[in-house]
């Protein structure tokens, strides 16, 4: 692990996909961000239909960054969050705006985890990192090869502290992310993003 | 997944030998589109794939009707057609004749749900539903009325969540894994091809949908479209989008009005 540890310095998108269990985690990591940030964050988490504005405002309530609301082509900035909405593909476009997108589930979900990574992948390369959270479903490990593909950063969360381990070793299994890191390492990996380190 | 270059090039061939422009489709999504359809039919080689699309015109018809995404659902987020079926249809129900345009509707569970409120709010005998589409393949399903039987349980639910109050199995005959709508919703229904990118405006209408269609296509053509809506529409006539769409960077704001938070807009003035 140590030697494949890449200094992170001009990150511009931090994507971060989950499914059950992975509110906790954010919940645990997003109030604690030190503003202002000097990166979008992108969070792409599979929900009911039914929860559908419920957690933009729970993370918008608990987050210290503004949460911007995702419509289609919304420019993609840094210092704020994006949330994925419910039933739509979220997608990046070279003129740094998101798109959204109604085609078939993957990996019986919309959004896919899979779809935005890789599309993320595609447009920021090596100034993407992607996180990966707990959650019982294979989505992510392919958009996490992606983004290693395309020499972005990846971090899992280590299973052990993720409330549902199979997405995270999944994950691990099939890729070879450059991190795997507790919930509260997690944080502490953010927060160090694009600054000097010691 | 296919290079930039590469779906440049295609875009290119089609609008040269037929015509289609796909110029200012979001590039995310038709990427993936055109990705998927060149796996599924087995190539190996984007040039391969390219002279058979423009040598066999039968092949890109195929072509287009894959790229195109055709996801659709009855009564697709309740909580919008409570809205037109308490306020907005009551409101054109004042008027001798109502013209709606469904556009870009797909195979259409959409134009069979309007039907369906027209009807139980006694409007559908002086209503008459335009539902146009650039696919033909999905036009030919929307005409028959003829849609999944797995898909009805969902559909039933959100029928009732968007306040419907008969029995839904009413309105259809179950056979062999398929439900087949009453064709006395159909009559009124008028299907035909029609492309948003080229095509322009056919008549005047009192309320047009658009939706989950415009995410399709970028700012300019977003733009193009809007104001082919604006053409085509009433004044006091209303316009509806997806949950996820704006009109807001197309048009000027004097002239429309947003229906309460809904992705609903009254055109106001000429
Ligand atoms: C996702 S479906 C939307 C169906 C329905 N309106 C709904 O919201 O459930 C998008 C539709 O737009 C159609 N479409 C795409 N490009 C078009 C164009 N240039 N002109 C007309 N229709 C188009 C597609 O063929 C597809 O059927």
């Amino acid at each position: 692990m140590e030697e494949n540890k890449r200094i992170v310095k001009d990150c511009k998108v931090v994507i971060i996909g989950g499914s059950a269990g992975s509110l906790q985690a954010l919940l645990q990591i997003l109030p604690f961000i030190e503003n202002p940030i000097s990166f979008a964050i992108v969070i792409v988490v599979h929900r009911k239909n039914s929860d559908e504005q419920t957690l933009e405002a729970l993370l918008a309530l608990k987050a210290n960054i503004v949460v911007k609301e995702v419509e289609d082509k919304v420019a993609l900035k840094s210092g704020f969050i994006y949330i994925a909405p419910s039933n739509y593909h979220l997608l990046f476009e070279r003129n740094e705006t998101l798109s959204l997108d109604t085609s078939e589930k993957i990996n019986y979900s919309r959004p896919s985890i899979d779809v935005s990574f890789e599309s993320a992948a595609e447009i920021y390369g090596s100034s993407l990192i992607g996180i990966l959270l707990s959650g019982s479903n294979s989505d992510g490990t392919l958009g996490m090869k992606a983004i290693e593909q395309a020499g972005g950063i990846t971090v899992v969360q280590n299973p052990v502290s993720a409330e549902m381990s199979f997405m995270p070793n999944n994950a691990i299994l099939h890729s070879q992310p450059d991190y795997i890191l507790k919930t509260e390492e997690i944080l502490e990996f953010i927060n160090g993003i694009n600054k000097e380190t010691t | 997944m296919i290079e930039d270059i590469e779906l440049e090039a295609l875009i290119n061939d089609v609008y040269e030998y037929y015509g289609f422009d796909f110029g200012s489709y979001s590039r995310a999504s038709l990427k993936r589109r055109v990705s998927r359809v060149f796996y599924l039919d087995g190539f190996k080689h984007f040039h391969e794939f390219l002279s058979k699309v423009r040598t066999d015109p039968d092949y890109c018809k195929r072509m287009i009707d894959e790229i195109t995404v055709n996801v659709t659902e009855m009564f697709r987020d309740p909580s919008f057609y409570l809205v037109l079926r308490n306020e907005i249809l009551p409101l054109l129900g004042t008027k001798p004749f109502i013209r709606i345009w469904h556009a870009g509707c797909s195979t259409g569970e959409e134009v069979y749900s309007m039907a369906i409120m027209l009807k139980e709010l006694g409007l559908l005998h002086k209503s008459i539903l335009y539902a146009t589409d650039i696919n033909a393949a999905v036009l030919e399903t929307a005409k028959s009325g003829i849609f999944p039987l797995r898909m009805i349980k969902d559909y039933a639910d959100n029928y009732r969540d968007s306040g419907g109050q008969q029995d839904f199995s009413d309105y259809y005959i179950a056979n062999y894994g398929f439900a087949k709508f009453s064709e006395e919703l159909s009559e009124k229904m008028v299907f035909s091809q029609h492309n948003l990118v080229s095509d322009t405006s056919f008549n005047e209408f009192d309320l047009i949908l658009c939706r989950n269609v415009l995410i399709y296509f970028d700012n300019n053509l977003q733009k193009r479209v809007v104001n082919l809506f604006d053409d085509s529409l009433a004044v006091l006539g209303f316009l509806a989008l997806g949950t996820k769409e704006t009109i807001k960077y197309s048009i000027s704001q004097t002239k429309y009005k947003q229906f309460e938070r809904e992705k609903i807009w009254r055109k106001i003035k000429e």
